[in-house]
Order: structure tokens, then C-alpha cells, then sequence
């Protein structure tokens, strides 16, 4: 029995992979034979998620934010409501959007199964919903932190919200200095998916990605 | 139930390692086993906590051996057999046309019954219940005191919709804890952690 984390390397040696495929083809076929699901849907919704959803969405946001202090002051208010006003397409329903400063630092986390905000983020990273980051995140994650090669000063409060309800969490990082005369999409290219989590920071400009 | 999907706490399982450049999904049937349980999960057969309860009672090994789209599936299929979808045909399928609906998520806010007995400010401990059906309550967060932060409305309560009961709504809070209450003294003094907890997992401290 293999206890380990799901390796992603697994796929490759195929013996699971076509297992797999034969198992999921099965239930497809039969799903489909008796009326529940339609391939034409499946195929839209498998296209939306890879090509459409993702934290580019989120990285938006969050460069509003460090744009515009009355968005900031909204979406920290009401982020739902923030973000139905600015005419995306996404719905980010329960939605709560919270802030890192200088003395607080956000990281979310779902120790009981995966929850992420999949209307700002799309689908979580195969770490997410590992047992490492699920078991951690909550006792230590200064650990976790360093995993993701991020150190912060010692009296930093940190902040875990475990997801165990159908509330969502975006982080909002800091804003990097240097950046201020910088329009909204410049400002979106520094805005990583694991800096909406809380396990990354913004990216510096100029700085590697 | 006390599974061990409930992570929160556990020793041993590693450093966290981030793949780069990580795609959606790592191969095909990853995506046709998410797109199943979107398209599915929109006819309403089932809530979410219902989906959640089918991983959560795979067999241990099982839930720790398998890749996380291979637990899926295989919640799926037991879905399948439990309500009876491998049975008479229907004709309630969501089409091509209708996929679109599928990507926004529903809301889980209900009229509540009563006004909340909490508000921000109010100490609370949550209590130690260990239940066999769906709980939201992690085991870490359980016999703990901690504060009331915010009244989020009042929502479907899990532990009732999971096990047949209704939507049974409850008042939602985000209640914090200091990291101390939770893992001891030893701990790190600059970590709060917060769950979100229905009104029937609190009582006043």
C-alpha cells in the first residue's frame, strides 16, 4: 500500500493511469447511457477550468485593491458585493477578502477536504490538498512558510483560517514598494497565486518570478 | 466523523511540496472525473456535504493512498449505487447548452429561524462532540475557547444535510483561537487560527 502524498509522477508509469481511465470511462459511459451527465458538458466545463478560471482573476482584484483604497476598503468590507460591481464574469459568492500588513499575515488553508476560492483562484494545486500542507498549515506554519522558502519577522501575528464552511478566503497581499506609480495591470503581474493564499508574497518588481 | 481526512494537527506526513508549473489537471481523466461531479452536483441530487461524507467514509488506507481526483471517483461511484443513478434512465440531463450555470457556485445563506445567540466579541468554546455521520468541526477545534470575530449568516448546517436531515439551517460565525489554547503552551505565540463555526458546535464561555 502506498501511503505517500499523490505524486504526480505516478501517471507516468502508466499502470495506474490506464486503471484509471478505464474506471472513469466506464462511469462516463454509463452516466451519459442513462441521462445524467452529457460529454458536450463535461468537455465545457473541463475547458473552462483549464483555459478561463484561474488566479489571474484573483490577480485582478487584488491589484484594484492596491490601486484603488475605496475598492480595498469595499472588498474588505464585502467582497462579494465589491466584486459583482466591478462587471467580471465571475460570481465570488461568500466571498471574504483579508488584508496583509505589515504586523498580520493571512494564510488559508481547508484541513478537512479542499476548499479555495475557485471563482478568484480556479482549481487548487495538487499542495493544497495534500496531507502536508492540510496537517501543518494549522500547528506550524511558520514551517509551512519556510517550505515555500518565505521567512517573516518573528512578531509577525499570523493568521490560519481553516475553510470547514462554504466561506471562501482571498488573501490580499502587501503591495511591494517600488511599485507605485504602476497602472492595474502592471501591478496584477505581481500578484501570484500563493501570495491570494497566503503561503507567497508578492512578487517584487523587476525581481525573478 | 473522526477520519482521517481530518488532517488538522497530524504528525508525519512531510514538507509541503509545491510542483512548478503545475497544471489543471495531470491527465485527462482528472478533468472528466471534476466535470462529473460539477455537472452532477448541479441536478441537485445530493448536497456538497453529502459529496464530501462519500470521500470522507472511503476506507483509510484507501483515502490516504489515493491521488485526490482518484478520491473523487471513487465517492462518485458510491454516490451512484446510494441514489440509485445506475438504475431506470431519466431524462433530467444538463446539456452543453446549460454547462455555462455550472460554474457558479450556490448559496448556502438561509431566512434564519431565530436571531443569533452571538456576536463579535463573545467568548466561546466549542464543544466536544464526536459524532459518526459529516461534521465541519475539526478535531483540533474541539473543547476550545476562543472569541466570536464575525456573524456570517445564517447557512445550511452540514452536520444535518449530510445525514439526511434537512438543510437545518444554523447562524455561522468565524470564531479565532489563540495557537496556544489549541497546541499548548510550547506553541508559537504570534498564531491564531480560525474556523467557521455553526451556532450547535459553540456554547458561552
Amino acid at each position: 500500500m502506498n501511503l505517500h502524498q499523490h505524486d504526480p509522477h505516478q501517471h507516468d508509469h502508466g499502470s495506474e493511469l490506464s486503471e484509471m481511465q478505464l474506471r472513469v470511462r466506464a462511469l462516463e459511459t454509463v452516466l451519459t447511457e442513462k441521462g445524467y451527465v452529457d460529454p458536450k458538458a463535461l468537455d465545457f466545463i473541463i475547458d473552462a477550468f483549464e483555459t478561463k478560471i484561474g488566479p489571474h482573476i484573483g490577480a485582478r482584484v487584488v491589484a484594484k485593491a492596491w490601486a484603488d483604497p475605496d475598492f480595498k476598503r469595499r472588498l474588505i468590507a464585502d467582497a462579494t458585493a465589491a466584486i459583482g460591481d466591478l462587471g467580471l464574469d465571475a460570481r465570488a459568492t461568500h466571498l471574504i477578502a483579508v488584508e496583509n500588513t505589515p504586523r498580520l499575515h493571512n494564510m488559508v488553508v481547508c484541513t478537512l477536504c479542499s476548499c479555495y476560492p475557485w471563482d478568484m483562484l480556479g482549481l487548487p494545486p495538487v499542495w493544497y490538498k495534500s496531507a502536508p500542507y492540510r496537517s501543518r498549515a494549522v500547528m506550524d506554519p511558520r514551517g509551512v512558510l519556510a517550505d515555500f522558502g518565505v521567512s517573516l519577522p518573528a512578531d509577525t501575528e499570523i493568521r490560519v483560517w481553516d475553510s470547514t464552511a462554504e466561506t471562501r478566503y482571498l488573501v490580499v497581499p502587501m503591495r511591494p514598494a517600488s511599485a507605485d506609480d504602476w497602472s492595474e495591470e502592471r501591478l496584477a503581474s505581481l500578484v501570484t497565486r500563493d501570495s491570494m493564499i497566503g503561503t507567497g508574497l508578492a512578487r517584487a518588481p523587476g525581481g525573478s518570478p | 466523523m473522526n477520519g482521517v481526512h481530518d488532517m488538522g494537527g497530524m504528525h508525519g506526513f512531510g514538507k509541503v511540496e509545491a510542483e512548478p508549473d503545475e497544471p489543471v489537471f495531470h491527465a485527462s481523466w482528472e478533468g472528466r472525473v471534476f466535470a462529473m461531479n460539477r455537472a452532477i452536483g448541479y441536478l441537485g441530487l445530493w448536497s456538497i456535504d453529502v459529496g464530501r461524507f462519500s470521500r470522507e467514509t472511503l476506507p483509510p488506507p484507501v483515502y490516504l493512498g489515493s491521488s485526490y481526483y482518484k478520491k473523487w471517483i471513487l465517492g462518485l461511484e458510491n454516490l451512484c449505487v446510494q441514489f440509485g443513478l445506475l438504475g431506470k434512465p431519466v431524462k433530467r440531463v444538463l446539456t452543453a447548452v446549460d454547462a455555462p450555470k455550472t460554474l457558479a457556485r450556490g448559496s448556502f445563506d438561509r431566512p434564519p429561524p431565530t436571531p443569533a445567540k452571538f456576536e463579535p466579541g463573545d467568548r466561546v468554546r466549542t464543544r466536544n462532540i464526536n459524532p459518526p455521520g459529516h461534521t465541519r468541526l475539526p478535531r483540533y477545534a474541539r473543547g476550545h475557547s476562543g472569541v466570536v470575530e464575525c456573524v456570517r449568516g445564517c447557512h445550511v448546517f452540514p452536520d444535518a444535510v449530510a445525514n439526511g436531515k434537512g438543510e437545518d439551517p444554523h447562524w455561522l460565525y468565524t470564531v479565532v483561537f489563540d495557537g496556544r489554547e489549541l497546541w499548548g503552551e510550547a506553541a508559537d505565540p504570534t498564531v491564531k487560527v480560525s474556523i467557521e463555526a455553526w451556532e450547535p458546535y459553540l456554547e458561552a464561555a
